[in-house]
């Protein structure tokens, strides 16, 4: 067997009193693409900022490059040593060009002048590499996403870099421009690059890993052989223990009878809404798929009163219901969970009480607008114990949560408006494994209980393990349904024709 | 990453880790009250035991209390990740309207509404332009700071007015005794007790509130949860408003006249020191009113203390800048020692 690029040994990370890391070790050839799975909260992150230089590991960690061990302190030794890393944010400036920000820190200067022209020279032949088609002296914050993280990956190339650390890289991206960064990772593995990649979704650390390791509270758990992999066997190493099912569905029975409780009807936003209809029916879960960018989280928004509405008109309950405001909405009993609970959701700094009772402050207040506390107390310590946050106190700022706890925050602040009708917008995304299926089982509850759902996802055996039917949209219209009695069965080939519309699937 | 090492559901109340958490928030709204200690000890020392007597620290209370009534308006904006400039020429503005009602003579008894009112209405006018027409909070009050000044003058012909009859003037020169003889509290320093006490009220135990914190802490959450946002706006611009007209009913009353060009020059400057003092964060949505009260006091302390143990007027500039880019800095430090661990 050849050489390892990388080893590290006995890795472990002390904050405080918490130990995140507890003697971990990592393998790395070069041309692997290895995958590094856990929960949230595993050490994934951890493990990763010891190697980049963000944090310092515990005396006693060994960190081997080439066999030969090196000194990581800082991220400047770390790219020395050959590591680059891409965070999930990204850490470019928007404002500069492409040259100057894959050149950030160490610029090529003539007696203190920038020589611009020599930068871009020599980051050409990178891009050219990459197949890029944009130039060196294109504005970074004109780009899309998929085109930033390409700079990232330029940058990393260009440094020299053998060791390309990304982190979570396609959240953000679509379907078609995921599929662009795994023949990416492809050509840079063939080059000869390891790669570390850290992701939650299963169906990509399958498509690409060539290895897996798995943490587990800080700890190593093991490495899958690329012939070992199966869903099963991760999950089962990320967890320790036998997960039954991930997805729940209690109730898989026709629901057409239901009464309809919320009637979309043509609806636009006059600019990502182009006409659409639906109707949700109590204790129904229907999903809204879609590629990024369809204008699936804007209908939910409209629908919400987020957005306004420029035609169309709905009912909810069976009267007329037209909201200008969010607020209007909530009174009614709709709620909206956003897609982004950390960029428009959460106060995180505030405490989970306030988080959790931001909805229902004026229906509790007394005398005309005093706080409640008590009852808001009440209502925080039942929506943590009921939903098992995992939270030392009620007065835990949310920030400090994991994503999954944090999730659930936010989707305890909507149950108490006893909601009729609840939009999810990708309601799984950032959390971990063991979270998700807690999260399913929430969703099921609810739909027993007579709750009308929608849930927007991109991931698709997602919605297909939890909804009675599925929605598509494409191009802000619905393309399409898939599921309950359509005749189509809810399969992502067919979910996918509807979405991208090139060969629509005959129905069964 | 959590951090959170119990694994499922709530910790008992009065564990170890809930005192230590519970003691580490008490530390971070304490914040700046070891300065203002260290210096009352300091200038107690310094001048020779003429500082901590009941007679000078009224006179500290009286001198924080207008500051600390704006102080605590400007808390409230900047909890919303404004910033409002304007409150010293409003003040000034306020101040001229109430005198001119104080000298007619049918109306002269309602002068102080007139003060309110103006404050009111030109803080609301900032609201306004921010919420409705989105404007940058600082480019509007920066706006309003001078087209108030020029209003504040135009309301007097650029001339002081003067009301040695002025109605309720025991506000600004009598004292409430408390130990007779030795200590009384100045009306001044009650009204801006007052205002701290209905501002944490407001802050901390109302719909309102919760609702300033949201804003400050997440805009775009705050509207997706059905706040609405401009209302909030609106709202904070115009509490700002009332009490730097609180400020300038409080200085009549004091003064018995108003200039419009010199009354509450560079106030805001203040009023701003004793909030940042008080460790309310510029971004909004973090901070305490408690704060800015003991900001506020180290700003008047300062005042009073430096006078007090004879440093000239010219150096009691540069001590209280470097006073309070000095303590905001301990303050940073102290706060990422304890992030850290």
């Amino acid at each position: 067997m050849t050489q390892p690029v990388l080893e590290m040994r006995n890795v472990s990370k002390t904050f405080g009193s918490v130990k995140a890391l507890t003697n971990v070790q990592l393998t790395l050839y070069p041309g692997e693409v290895h995958a590094l799975m856990g929960e949230n909260g595993a050490g994934k992150s951890t493990l990763m900022k010891a190697l980049s230089g963000a944090y310092r590991p515990d005396p006693g960690a060994e960190i081997l490059i080439d066999g030969l061990p090196v000194d990581i302190v800082d991220p400047i030794s770390s790219r020395q040593a050959g590591v680059s890393i891409i965070y999930q944010e990204l850490a470019l400036s928007p404002n500069l060009t492409v040259a100057q920000n894959i050149y950030l820190g160490r610029e090529i200067s003539r007696t203190g002048l920038l020589d611009k022209a020599a930068m871009v020279r020599s980051v050409e032949p990178v891009l050219q590499r990459l197949g890029a088609s944009f130039t060196g002296e294109t504005t970074v914050g004109t780009l899309t996403i998929a085109n930033q993280q390409l700079v990232e990956i330029a940058r990393a190339i260009h440094a020299d870099s053998r060791i390309l650390i990304m982190d979570e890289p396609t959240t953000a991206l679509s379907s078609r421009e995921t599929d662009g960064l795994f023949s990416m990772i492809r050509q840079l593995r063939s080059e000869g690059l390891a790669i570390v990649y850290i992701s939650h979704r299963m169906n990509e650390v399958y498509e690409l890993a060539d290895r897996v390791s798995v943490l587990r509270d800080g700890t190593y758990v093991g490495t899958l052989e690329r012939d070992q992999l199966s869903p099963d066997a991760i999950v089962r190493m990320m967890v320790g223990r036998e997960l039954s099912s991930l997805y729940t569905k209690t109730n898989t029975g026709d629901k057409s009878d239901a009464p309809v409780v919320l009637d979309v009807n043509n609806i636009s936003d006059g600019k990502h809404v182009k006409g659409c209809s639906l109707t949700l029916r109590a204790g129904e879960v229907v999903g809204l798929a879609g590629l990024v960018g369809a204008g699936r989280s804007e209908l939910a928004q409209t629908i919400y009163g987020a957005r306004s509405r420029t035609a169309g008109s709905m009912t909810l309950g069976g009267k007329p219901f037209a909201p200008t405001s969010p607020q209007q909405a909530i009174d009614r009993q709709l709620a909206y969970l956003t897609e982004d609970r950390r960029g428009d959701g959460l106060f995180l700094d505030m405490s989970c009480q306030d988080n959790i009772n931001t909805g229902v402050l004026r229906p509790d207040a007394r005398w005309g607008g005093v706080l409640n506390l008590a009852k808001a107390r009440v209502r925080a310590i039942d929506a943590i114990q009921s939903l098992s946050v995992r939270v030392p106190s009620e007065t835990f700022p949310v920030g400090g949560l994991s994503g999954g706890n944090q999730q659930k925050v936010l989707l305890s602040r909507w149950l108490q408006i006893k909601p009729k009708v609840l939009i999810l917008d990708e309601p799984t995304r950032g959390v971990d494994i063991g979270a998700k299926s807690e999260i399913y089982k929430i969703i099921d509850s609810l739909a027993q209980s007579g709750v009308a759902i929608l849930v927007i996802s991109s991931e698709l055996s997602e919605v297909i393990g939890i909804a009675d039917r599925i929605l598509v949209m494409r191009e802000g219209l619905i393309s399409g349904e898939v599921g309950g009695n359509t005749g189509i069965a809810p399969t992502q080939e067919n979910i996918m024709a509807f979405a991208t519309g090139v060969d629509l699937p005959a129905a069964a | 990453m959590s951090m959170i090492s119990n694994p499922v559901g709530l910790e008992t109340p009065g564990s170890v880790e809930a005192r230590k958490r519970k003691f580490r928030a008490m530390m971070s709204t304490a914040g700046m009250l070891p300065v203002l200690l260290l210096l009352i000890v300091g200038f107690h020392l310094l001048s020779d035991g003429r500082f901590f007597t009941g007679q000078n620290i009224s006179i500290v209370l009286q001198q924080a209390s207008v500051n600390t009534v704006l102080a605590a308006g400007m808390t409230f904006v900047i909890l919303t990740g404004g910033i409002d400039l304007s409150v010293g020429s409003i003040l000034a503005a306020a101040a001229m309207a109430g005198l001119i009602i104080s000298n007619v003579p049918e109306l002269s008894n309602l002068w102080i509404f007139a003060s309110l009112g103006a404050g009111l209405l030109f803080g609301m006018l900032n609201g306004f332009l921010i919420s409705a027409l989105k404007l940058p909070p600082f480019i509007v009050t920066l706006g309003s700071l001078t087209a108030v000044r020029g209003i504040a003058r135009l309301l007097g012909n650029d001339t002081t007015i003067f009301n040695p009859e002025i109605p309720y003037a025991f506000i600004g020169n009598s004292s409430l005794p408390i130990i007779p003889g030795v200590f009384s509290l100045p009306w001044l320093a009650i009204i801006a007790l007052l205002i701290i006490v209905l501002s944490w009220f407001i802050l901390k135990r109302t719909v309102l509130g919760t609702h300033i914190y949201s804003v400050g802490g997440n805009e775009a959450a705050a509207r997706l949860s059905g706040i609405k946002v401009p209302r909030i706006y609106l709202i904070v611009y115009g509490i700002s408003g009332l009490f730097a007209g609180l400020g300038a009913v409080m200085l009549s009353t004091r003064l018995y006249a108003a200039n419009g060009l010199q009354l509450g020059q560079a106030y805001e400057l203040d009023a701003i020191a004793a909030v940042i003092l008080g460790g309310t964060s510029f971004v909004g949505g973090i901070g305490s009113i408690w704060g800015t009260l003991i900001g506020a006091l180290i700003i008047a302390v300062l005042s009073n203390g430096l006078v007090l143990i004879g440093v000239s007027d010219i150096w009691q500039y540069v001590i209280k800048g470097l006073v309070i880019i000095g303590a905001v800095a301990l303050d940073r430090l102290r706060q990422r020692s304890s992030a850290r661990s």
